[in-house]
């Protein structure tokens, strides 16, 4: 008898608990319907403060609040401050939920700027869409992010500051071809990394449909120490060109150990790259002859960007990385979205911001597709010496 | 053929770590029947020690040495702290107690130390020794740790066999009511096995960052395990078979990568160590009859 009095009270307790987030959902869709404070525009803010993506979520509010902090100075947007809250979502997709129910619920926010990588703003995106309150990510570069996966349709919420993977593997694949005038490549992915993988696909798509070869496809996963083995294997089919689109502790180990075996070919990456790290890593002899595209340059000499790099270094003293320029430019979008929608309402938000065309940014003028994705250019990075030097701007 | 050397070339030096690892596992289960699981965590603080060793300006003997001498002293003080009052308890308590250790040491460097991977300077130069118009390449880095690891072996057979802790450890591998009874320090020559595991590890902790240049307090989490499978291959207990085991799990790893998929790595290491374990249970030096530390 005494386990049927157990199962009744695991039944009544998630009776009891099912009725309990039933009363707060119920609760939430009421505060939701507030208006934000007269006063202010609050805009949340959801980034990595801590944990393993520390830096890139620091670099992109210090971006941001400089936008705010212009904004504010010259009166405001219809003569109302902004007031930016920045919390920590701890680099965790699950934290990230949490941070963005506070920023909704408590702080009131109008719109969510966030999250730095694609895991975590995925982790709001579900959140984000039921409350009805737009998010623009600075740099989750993942196409999941702003379409549904199942249904194909757009996220009507969600928007971001920076270009997707398929676009950054297409760039390095004509990189190869047209620039390097290389015809085979060999292709080593992070297979644990979603973006890894991305943009692999898409840069064997592209340099095999305008006449390249693959010779060798080869995988490995995050964590890993020793990649000699592979790259024997890859040496062996004489690769013109190495794409190694992952992140930059592994990268490191696998160009070093690449030199190592004497393959001084050109190797090739993505964003994941840039880091000091990687020059630590893999010293900067082995990195010479190496190129990664990314979202910017601070060696770019357009004057946008310099003007930028020069405002950035006066605040904070350190020259602006990618995550800076993203934070920065996510900013700008979304305050330019603000001042045409006139009042703090999410709905008329959300409708500017996929209206954005042609706006200013750091890394280009922007206007949403379809999707909202940006569509603007990539910059490629040699490294030369361990110094990142800017190699090569190339339009979409 | 030559693809063949260079793989072999890169198995032996990757297997070179596995085997200095796995003879630290298979003495301490040798003498006290224990699966020391902190043992991955040894090696990584010993990886530690030569990284602050080596940036403070020290060569890379010295820094060798100071992280062997260090390791030596923790692993006796593990022991003297975590296990020795534990060694009459179930069997099942102790391993515990050192999973709890093994956790103690990641999340302690964690706090210490942060997350963060460093980097080792540059304390010798790379030197490429080119063999067959440049299809074989070999470091000096990869010599290095192929000689240390030899050489580090073959003091180990000399402790063990030829004086009079290694007769000590023997005798108390064998039968340690016997060995008590006989007058040997039991106590103390369960630390000296400790010390000395201890030393290995760290020996090849601080080859490993030397020869990948990157190290994290996580670091021993993955060559612990493969060192422990290394360990059980060669017949757990037994030190030729922990050489053996680590030296032909390298290799393998290596062809697996270089013939088969580089993905499956892993998979066919431990599917490898399951076959073994069915054919013959007491791994591949094991017998009835074994000579055990």
């Amino acid at each position: 008898m005494k386990w049927k009095k157990g199962i009744a009270a695991v039944v009544s307790l998630l009776f009891s608990a099912s009725l309990l987030t039933a009363c707060s959902g119920g609760g939430d869709k009421k505060t939701s319907a507030n208006p934000a404070p007269a006063d202010a525009w609050v805009i949340g803010g959801n980034f990595e403060l801590s944990g393993g993506q520390a830096t890139f979520g620091k670099a992109a509010v210090n971006g941001a609040q400089l936008v705010f902090d212009e904004v504010n100075a010259k009166g405001g947007i219809n003569g109302k401050q902004i007031k930016f809250v920045a919390l920590d979502n701890k680099s965790e997709a699950t934290e990230s939920t949490n941070v963005a129910s506070k920023l909704i619920n408590q702080e009131k926010a109008v719109a969510i700027l966030g999250c730095t990588t694609s895991g975590d703003t995925l982790g709001m995106v579900q959140l984000a869409m039921d409350k009805k309150i737009p998010v623009l990510s600075t740099s989750a570069t993942n196409p999941k992010v702003t379409v549904d996966e199942k249904t194909n349709k757009t996220n009507d919420y969600i928007f971001r500051a920076c270009f997707i993977d398929p676009f950054q593997g297409t760039v390095m694949a004509n990189f190869s071809l047209n620039n390097l005038n290389k015809k085979t490549a060999a292709v080593l992915t992070d297979n644990q990394a979603p973006y890894a993988k991305g943009l692999a696909q898409f840069y064997k798509e592209a340099f095999t449909k305008k006449g390249g070869q693959i010779v060798a496809d080869e995988g490995y996963v995050t964590g890993d120490q020793d990649f000699k083995a592979i790259l024997t294997k890859i040496r062996a089919t004489n690769p013109d060109v190495l794409y190694v689109p992952g992140y930059y502790e592994e990268v490191g180990k696998i160009v070093k150990q690449a030199r190592e075996l004497g393959m001084n070919i050109p190797v090739m990456g993505g964003d994941g790259w840039d880091s000091p790290k990687l020059v630590e890593i893999a010293g900067a002899g082995a990195l010479n002859n190496t190129f990664f595209s990314n979202h910017y340059s601070s060696e770019d000499k357009d004057p946008i960007v310099q003007d930028f790099v020069k405002k950035y270094k006066e605040k904070y003293n350190e020259v602006p990385d990618s995550m800076a320029v993203l934070g920065y430019d996510g900013a700008l979008i979304l305050v330019d979205a603000l001042k045409r929608a006139g009042e703090p309402n999410a709905e008329k938000i959300k409708e500017a911001l996929a209206a954005t065309k042609d706006v200013q940014t750091v890394t280009g003028k922007i206007s949403y597709d379809e999707f909202h994705n940006p569509i603007k250019a990539a910059a490629i990075i040699e490294m030369k010496d361990g110094k990142q030097t800017f190699k090569d701007k190339v339009q979409p | 053929m030559d693809v063949f050397i260079q793989q072999l070339i890169n198995g032996l030096s990757l297997g070179s770590i596995y085997a200095l690892i796995a003879l630290g596992y298979t003495m301490v289960y040798g003498i006290i029947r224990l699966i020391n699981f902190a043992h991955g965590d040894v090696y990584m603080v010993g990886a530690y020690v030569g990284f602050w060793a080596t940036t403070q300006g020290w060569g890379f003997l010295p820094a060798l040495v100071l992280s062997m001498v260090v390791s030596a002293i923790l692993g006796v003080v593990i022991e003297r702290l975590a296990y020795r009052r534990l060694r009459n308890s179930p069997k099942i308590a102790v391993l515990i107690t050192a999973i709890g250790v093994s956790f103690l040491l990641e999340n302690g460097g964690v706090l210490a130390l942060g997350a963060k991977i460093r980097t080792f300077p540059n304390v010798f130069p790379e030197v490429q020794y080119h063999f067959f118009n440049g299809a074989v390449v070999i470091t000096n880095r990869q010599l290095v740790i192929m000689v240390v690891t030899t050489l580090l072996m073959l003091l180990l057979q000399y402790v063990v066999h030829k004086t009079k802790t290694g007769k000590a450890m023997r005798a108390v591998s064998h039968d340690t009511q016997a060995a008590m009874l006989m007058g040997i320090n039991v106590d103390n020559t369960i630390s000296a096995t400790f010390a000395i595991g201890s030393a290995l590890a760290a020996a090849a902790g601080v080859l490993v960052g030397i020869y990948y240049n990157a190290i994290n307090p996580y670091m021993g989490i993955m060559p612990g395990l493969k060192a422990f499978v290394a360990a059980v291959v060669g017949g757990i207990g037994v030190i030729p078979g922990a050489f053996v085991g680590g030296i032909s799990l390298g290799v393998i790893e290596a062809l697996v990568s270089g013939y088969g998929q580089s993905l499956y790595r892993d998979a066919v290491a431990f599917a490898l160590l399951i076959i073994i374990l069915i054919v013959k249970p007491s791994g591949l030096f094991g017998s009835n009859v074994r000579e055990k530390v």
